[in-house]
């Protein structure tokens, strides 16, 4: 791990600490204090962006862990969060608490995700990466089809989630609750990939082979993380679910998968920073096209129809342009942006 | 027995499209070992550009057909030149990325283009049936899968005789070796793309001949992946006959599975069910290499 400028480690335990310096705990205090207080300033469309955020980070972090850092790729997570929205939904119609329910439908999305992960063991790169395409595929089918549970086509409508009594019926409720899980998923992939099996899971990543050959069982560790990126992807899910209350197969599709996995590109593969930053960053596109359409629909009248279709394509421009230009994602950026005001004067 | 027979022969037709563009996949997966996502929509661009020659110029339906081959060749050129060359030698799932990046901003350029309707091609071939064992059958499948079978053998006598066929597959063993031995490495996967551009367009416009066309049909790209991995990422040969294998088991299985199980849209996801086995009982395909590795 990279030190501050002039921080020098005597032990690993201060090494591998989340926070290193005072400094760094206060703005990070701070910003959580601002986070906190804003909302309060805001109007309810600007609250649910932010809770779109929260949801989001909740799924960026969880798939960055899977794919930045285990290197295992997955274009079926949008399925697997779709999986944590069902099961969290259909317990909670059944009348159960929401946490319990929350808990279950990412349970129960972990254990999909396993079972989806089984066939990593033998595969690998590409081979990975289209089973899991058909993952999704199956999963969004089984939403579809199976409607005795799911409702099908037309879908499943659901209330706000209660916790003991208090029912989060607002944005602004809704923003604490999206948030303290957010921050709970962030805090939770950076300690996991701070313990022996975050390791190995990077190890896997770099080379499987050498991997192994010091002694790391690629088989549970893989597993490992098909099942706690799952269990993340279904948290997701069910907040997802009790926030938009009315879930569809349609949401879930390949699309989804593929935004998610843009996310953790755009901000920086491996990276929790990243995740976040994505997240945000793919979160408010649709609203900055928005914002830009409407500027520009003064000096071109039909512009934002065009904006609106084009905004697939956009989307698609800025994953290649970012690919090509940026491909250590913004996340680095950051890095860069950061050392660039400490070392001010000279270059290097 | 004549309904499955009946949905047999329709698996065929619908399977050496597969097979087409799942060649143009191959082609790019062996040279050059990317995987490309935007086979589809490359399918959908050569279907769109040849309708528009057609129906919206005014031109004759071969004069199109040749110019939309001529089109596809431009474009395979600077999709290589301009997103896939900076992508050498990043990690896979960036350069996965990229194509799926590349399939959404294509298919917006068709949207925004021609809109969203489905287009009809107008009848090039004679609509009255051929009967072939006692079943009817439309000349334009019989076209369809002829058109198929000889663009193979084009193929694999382009493979095995030329001289760019042989560079091509020298550059697919090993590229540093290629590369020594005086053959233009990047010529080859430029050279790839092209092929790839030109047979999914010629699927396309196949395609376009039978159902007509819609932005929709970029997810016949999705269907190419089960037929390339049964075949071998690597085979030509393996997908020819993977997307045969496909198309057949896929309207099959999903007559069984309206028939005996009342389900609806089986086709949908009969490919995928496919492929998890296939990929659970052997990984490299039919055809592929088997790729050996030890601790």
């Amino acid at each position: 791990m990279q030190g501050k400028c002039g921080l020098f480690f005597t032990t690993y335990a201060k090494e591998s600490q989340v926070f290193h310096t005072g400094f760094q705990k206060t703005s990070v205090a701070l910003f959580f204090l601002i986070l906190l207080v804003v909302p309060f300033f805001l109007n309810s469309y600007q609250v649910s962006l932010l809770n779109l955020i929260n949801i989001a980070v909740i799924g960026a972090v969880s798939l960055n862990l899977l794919t930045g850092s285990c290197g295992q790729i997955s274009l079926g997570h949008g399925a697997f969060i779709g999986v944590g929205a069902y099961a969290t939904g259909v317990c909670t119609l059944n009348g159960w608490p929401f946490l319990p329910a929350l808990l279950f439908g990412g349970s129960v999305t972990a254990l999909v995700g396993m079972i989806f992960g089984i066939p990593s063991l033998r595969l690998k790169g590409i081979y990975l990466a289209i089973a899991t395409l058909a993952a999704q595929l199956i999963l969004v089918y089984i939403f579809l089809h199976w409607s005795s549970v799911t409702g099908g086509a037309i879908g499943m409508g659901l209330d706000s989630p209660v916790i003991f009594g208090f029912s989060f019926d607002t944005d602004l409720k809704m923003f604490y609750l999206t948030l303290f899980f957010a921050v709970l998923a962030v805090l939770m992939v950076k300690n996991i990939l701070r313990t022996k099996s975050g390791r190995a899971f990077v190890a896997i990543r770099d080379f499987h082979l050498s991997a192994e050959s010091v002694g790391i069982n690629l088989f549970r560790y893989k597993l490992q993380a098909f099942g706690v990126s799952s269990f993340l992807a279904g948290i997701a899910g069910g907040l997802w679910a009790h926030y938009t209350m009315y879930i569809t197969p349609e949401q879930f599709e390949i699309g989804l998968s593929i935004h998610y996995l843009a996310m953790i590109i755009i901000g920086g593969l491996g990276s929790v920073l990243g995740s976040v930053f994505g997240a945000v960053f793919l979160t408010l596109l649709p609203e900055g096209l928005g914002i830009v359409a409407d500027h520009l629909s003064g000096f071109f009248p039909n512009i934002s129809t065009y904006f609106l279709a084009m905004r697939d394509g956009i989307f698609g421009l800025i994953l290649v342009l970012f690919l090509i230009f940026e491909p250590d994602g913004l996340a680095r950026r950051w890095q860069l942006a950061k050392s660039y005001f400490k070392l001010h004067p000279f270059a290097h | 027995m004549e309904y499955y027979l009946h949905l047999v022969l329709n698996g065929l037709v619908i399977g050496s499209i597969y097979s087409l563009v799942a060649l143009g996949f191959v082609i790019i997966y062996k040279a050059t070992k990317v995987v490309n996502f935007a086979q589809g929509e490359l399918v959908m661009f050569g279907a769109y550009v040849c309708f528009a020659l057609t129906v919206q110029l005014g031109l004759p339906f071969l004069v199109s057909f040749f110019m939309t081959l001529i089109f596809s060749v431009i474009l395979g050129l600077c999709l290589e030149r301009v997103v896939l060359r900076p992508m050498i030698g990043e990690p896979i799932i960036s350069v996965i990325m990229v194509t799926v990046g590349l399939s959404t901003v294509l298919k917006a350029v068709i949207q925004l283009f021609w809109g969203t309707q489905i287009r009809v091609y107008p009848q090039v071939l004679p609509t009255e049936p051929v009967w072939i064992l006692g079943l009817p059958v439309a000349p334009v499948y019989i076209a369809a899968f002829g058109l198929s079978v000889i663009l193979f053998v084009i193929f694999s006598l382009f493979f095995k005789y030329s001289t760019m066929g042989i560079a091509m597959r020298a550059t697919a063993f090993d590229q540093q070796a290629a590369q020594s031995m005086g053959i233009g490495v990047k010529n080859i996967f430029a050279m790839s793309w092209c092929i790839a551009a030109v047979v999914s367009s010629i699927g396309g416009i196949i395609l376009g001949n039978i159902n007509g066309i819609n932005p929709q049909l970029g997810h016949l790209g999705l269907k190419v992946f089960p037929a390339v991995i049964l075949g071998g990422l690597d085979s030509l040969l393996g997908a020819a006959i993977g997307g045969l294998i496909i198309g057949i088991l896929e309207n099959v299985s999903d007559g069984v599975a309206q028939q005996f199980f009342g389900l609806a849209g089986f086709r949908e996801v009969a490919a995928y069910v496919i492929l998890v086995i296939i990929l659970m009982i052997r990984p490299y395909g039919l055809f592929g290499t088997h790729e050996i590795e030890r601790v």
